[in-house]
């Protein structure tokens, strides 16, 4: 049985190992931090908000100052696929983002059938502003609802 | 002496105490407590008889109907900008003052704050002989430290009696804006003080047998810039709520007052099992964000917000320990309260839209702060423009709770990157073109880029981060009332945007300048000008970073007399770039200004966000990348670049096995240069922040706060935070300045010293 954690990575629960989503690569063990199991690329952030505005008559260009902010990218390092784009001041120790109880996890899906394809939820909120703006639209009669 | 005092002797000690209370000041045990209050009395004994969910059904269907009427009233005829674009709200509590229904499209925060002020009613005013709480009472408030979002919010509140008993009370809040601040529109990011801030409404009576009394109104008008404003807005807060009332006692007529107490005790019962439902399918364990805040609006200093949101069983508990200290002389502090407020707005937006809007989501959370941190400030902190904060609190959430809850097989609604999080609007004040004094600020607040989902790209512009109920309103009303110019359309920020798998919805670009005033000015409150604001998900990318830019020293009116075609389009990167207005001064600056004069045809430009990108850059469907070409929104160079797409510039034909190898190829170069976590850390981890940034929270400890108070770095324990002091921005640069203009005075002299 495999539970999806994000849309890079499963846990087995079997193995319990990480997995990659997209080659089935095995990280590390599930009761530890995946990151470990990654490759990690410290990225200028300005050749990823390269910078819009001539760097010759200005200093701010809407690229990201790369004195304060670095971005770590993590990569399956089997695929290459990347799992994880995370900004930090420099020198910053990477955050230990995914934590889970594997006991907790198991018994939670003992009775659980496997997923294998996630759901895809209503967006609700947009939903919402969609229908508001129709309401506008359509003064205070309009009962006109947002498409989709 | 003796150590134990009887419970009689207690009582009188404590009634003495309260009897003689200097200053009945925000209350820690009303402030603190954001969980609904057990059932009263007389809801326990309605509730142990029964109640038939039809009629409850019904009468909640009534009672939504009712809210949503008062708040047409108020968004209709209320007359601050915030009003016409739904930053408002009306609701209905218990009578102990659990707020338990807000109007269907009223702002959410409300809902998560609104209570505090009419507990600090109940606790200090209904048995106070000098004070009292009667049927036709009105009580008014807008300071955040007794509840509420933040001080540009005034709200009316009135007791309900029916048959001589107190059932429920109800409100109606808008965002008022002017307050009365040391700079207009109620939001001053200039504060160094909690006296900075303009009037500091505690609840108290302003209205008695339905009537406003008008010496107090006249007081109010009298502290604030726009006195016309100030009476109109509460004259429609009260006939508002007095509909409201009308309405609910059409319903106690007709069900009874068990009905409606038993309803309105119910729904809030019913909204806490439901959450802790929804958290119990959650799997146990913790996630982990971290936000960076880079910018005080008065300088730049790197503030971290730090969360881990664990779940137990169906626990679910937020801790913020480790984020930044409050600051004693800057304006971006939050208090607690209203920081919860803002964690219920993102629950309600980004997680679970689909839950009643009421106080009663949060119950079941437990919420660890820092005393005395950013998100946790005390009361005397300026925090005029904790919309910083708040901002972050709304999407504080995105990432970790998806982390979490990506796993859970039913989902309630789509997983969604973070939304652009900046109040990208223009703030502000002046004379207008008839002779008025007002201050406030630009819709253009509503158009925050919505963050990209897990199955399509976000939508641009889409709603604020606090509310997808507002609208970004109507640029001509806003120059009908002020000189506020809008110069070009509002273009779509190209390249601006938050790469990923699905691109972010992005914001658009605000070019604007002021005509026919004598005295004009704007503000600017966001941060994100060095560190990015809004996150991707799942390997998506951040948005870029965002700047304010200005062309001074012209009049572009002039300009465009003498040569109508002098700017070919209003575009903010090619008016940078080409510097087509003679004579202009162009700068760019951290999107953090306070109050400054804008003359007569100068140019002031800023941009909405974009939200986080979501998944893997390479996973973009290149017919996609050709789609954001086609529409403008992107360059060839980032379609090539960024998303790894071999395709014709011309025809937009893709080349697909081309674009695969390409991809492939890049797929090793990341493997060749990427290094394993544990080596990389290593290398890339340093014991303490660099020493070029000023940073405030926690490094790898969370228990040691760094902070830089009058111009040095200091580490204190995150149990005994103190405030950091910061030094005023322009002393820094005349000493700068000074000792530039002494380093040149030895280079002159000893210049002319070697000439003779
Ligand atoms: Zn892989």
């Amino acid at each position: 049985m495999r539970v999806l954690i994000t849309e890079y990575l499963r846990i087995n629960l079997d193995t319990e190992m990480w997995e990659c989503r997209r080659c089935g690569h095995e990280h590390i063990s599930a009761r530890e931090n995946y990151k470990r199991g990654m490759l990690v690329y410290d990225r200028d952030p300005t050749e990823i908000h390269k910078p819009l505005l001539d760097t010759k008559l200005y200093e701010r260009t809407y690229s990201p100052d790369p004195k304060w902010c670095r971005i770590l990218e993590y990569y399956c390092p089997q695929c290459g696929t990347m799992v994880e784009a995370e900004y930090l001041p420099p020198g910053h120790p990477p955050l230990y983002d995914i934590e889970l109880d594997i006991g907790a996890l198991k018994l939670q899906w003992k009775d659980r059938e496997e997923v294998k394809e996630p759901v895809i939820g209503p967006d609700l909120a947009l939903e919402k502003v969609k229908n508001n703006r129709a309401l506008h639209a359509g003064h205070e009669h309009g009962h006109k609802h947002g498409q989709q | 002496m003796h150590d134990k005092i009887s419970a009689e002797e207690q009582a009188l000690l404590d009634k003495f105490l309260a009897d003689n209370q200097l200053f009945l000041g925000p209350d820690p045990e009303i402030m603190r407590n954001h969980a609904t209050t057990p059932r009263s009395k007389a809801e326990d004994e309605i509730l142990k008889k029964g109640l038939d969910p039809h009629q409850v059904h019904r009468v909640r269907g009534l009672i939504n109907a009712a809210l949503s009427e008062a708040f047409t009233m108020v968004n209709q005829m209320g007359a601050a900008p915030g009003a016409k674009w739904g930053d408002l709200v009306t609701g209905i509590y218990t009578a102990q003052g659990d707020l338990t229904m807000i109007a269907p499209h009223g702002i959410i925060a409300f809902a998560a704050c609104c209570f505090y002020p009419i507990r600090f009613i109940i606790k200090n005013w209904v048995n106070d002989p000098t004070v009292g709480v009667k049927d036709g009472d009105g009580f008014i408030h807008n300071d955040a430290r007794y509840g509420g979002i933040h001080n540009t919010d005034q709200s009316m509140m009135m007791p309900l009696y029916y048959k001589g008993e107190l059932v429920c009370w109800l409100s109606s809040t808008i965002h008022e804006g002017e307050n009365g601040a040391c700079e207009p529109g109620g939001m001053p990011a200039a504060a160094e003080s909690k006296y900075d801030e303009g009037i500091k409404m505690s609840p108290f009576k302003v209205v008695e047998n339905f009537q406003l009394k008008r010496d107090l109104v006249t007081f109010l008008q009298n502290s604030v810039r726009d006195p016309g404003l100030q009476l109109e807005d509460m004259k429609v807060k009260l006939h508002a709520v007095m509909r409201l009332r009308e309405r609910i006692i059409a319903i106690l007529d007709q069900f009874g007052r068990d009905a409606l107490m038993g309803t309105l005790r119910v729904h809030l019962e019913d909204t806490e099992a439901e959450m802790r439902r929804r958290i119990r399918e959650m799997p146990d364990g913790t996630t982990r964000v971290l936000q960076f805040m880079d910018s005080t609006l008065r300088e730049n200093a790197l503030q971290k917000i730090s969360l881990a949101i664990t779940v137990k069983d169906d626990r679910l508990i937020m801790d913020f320990r480790g984020t930044a200290p409050q600051f004693l002389n800057r304006s971006v502090n939050t208090n607690i309260a209203s920081f919860k407020a803002s964690l219920c707005t993102g629950l309600l937006q980004n997680i679970w839209p689909d839950l009643p809007h009421t106080m009663a989501v949060m119950s079941p959370i437990e919420i660890i702060t820092d005393r005395n941190s950013i998100v946790d400030a005390e009361g005397e902190m300026p925090q005029s423009m904790s919309l910083m904060p708040l901002f972050k609190g709304c999407v504080v959430w995105t990432i970790p709770m998806n982390k979490l809850n990506y796993s859970v097989p039913h989902r309630y609604s789509a997983v969604i990157a973070s939304q652009y999080d900046q109040a990208a609007t223009f703030i502000y004040g002046g004379l207008t073109q008839h002779g008025d004094v007002t201050g406030n600020f630009c819709a253009d607040i509503n158009g925050n880029g919505q963050g990209a989902r897990s199955h399509a790209d976000g939508e641009h512009s889409v709603s604020p981060v606090f509310g997808f109920m507002c609208d970004s309103g109507e640029h001509e009303i806003n120059e009908e009332d002020t000189p506020i110019i809008r110069l070009g359309a509002q273009r779509l920020a190209k390249d601006r945007i938050g790469w990923g798998k699905y691109r972010a919805g992005m914001g658009y670009e605000q070019v604007a300048t002021a005509r026919g005033s004598g005295m004009w000015g704007f503000m600017t409150g966001c941060e994100g000008s060095k560190f990015p604001s809004a996150q991707g998900l799942f390997g998506g990318y951040s948005c870029p970073s965002y700047q304010l830019m200005k062309i001074k020293g012209i009049n572009i009116f002039e300009e465009l007399k003498k040569n109508p075609k002098v700017v070919e389009v209003f575009d903010i990167v090619e008016l940078m770039n080409k510097r087509p207005i003679p004579g202009g001064k162009y700068s760019s600056h951290d999107m953090g200004m306070t109050f400054e004069l804008c003359n007569e045809g100068e140019i002031y430009m800023i941009c909405q966000g974009s939200g986080g990108g979501y998944g893997d850059v390479l996973e973009r469907d290149p017919a996609l990348v050709m789609k954001d070409l086609a529409e403008d929104l992107m360059s060839h160079e980032n379609a090539r670049d960024i998303y790894k797409v071999v395709y014709d510039e011309k025809t937009l034909v893709v080349d697909e096995e081309a674009t695969k190898k390409l991809r492939d190829d890049y797929r090793k170069e990341r493997i060749r240069r990427g290094k394993p976590f544990d080596q990389f850390c290593t290398e890339w981890v340093t014991p303490e922040p660099p020493a070029h940034i000023p940073y405030f929270g926690s490094w790898d400890n969370p228990r040691e706060i760094y902070a830089t108070t009058m111009g040095q770095r200091v580490k204190m324990s995150a149990d005994q935070l103190q405030g950091a002091f910061m030094l005023n921005p322009k002393d820094l640069r005349i000493m700068q300045l000074e000792s530039e203009v002494e380093r040149l005075q030895v280079e002159l002299g000893a210049h002319r010293n070697a000439e003779r």
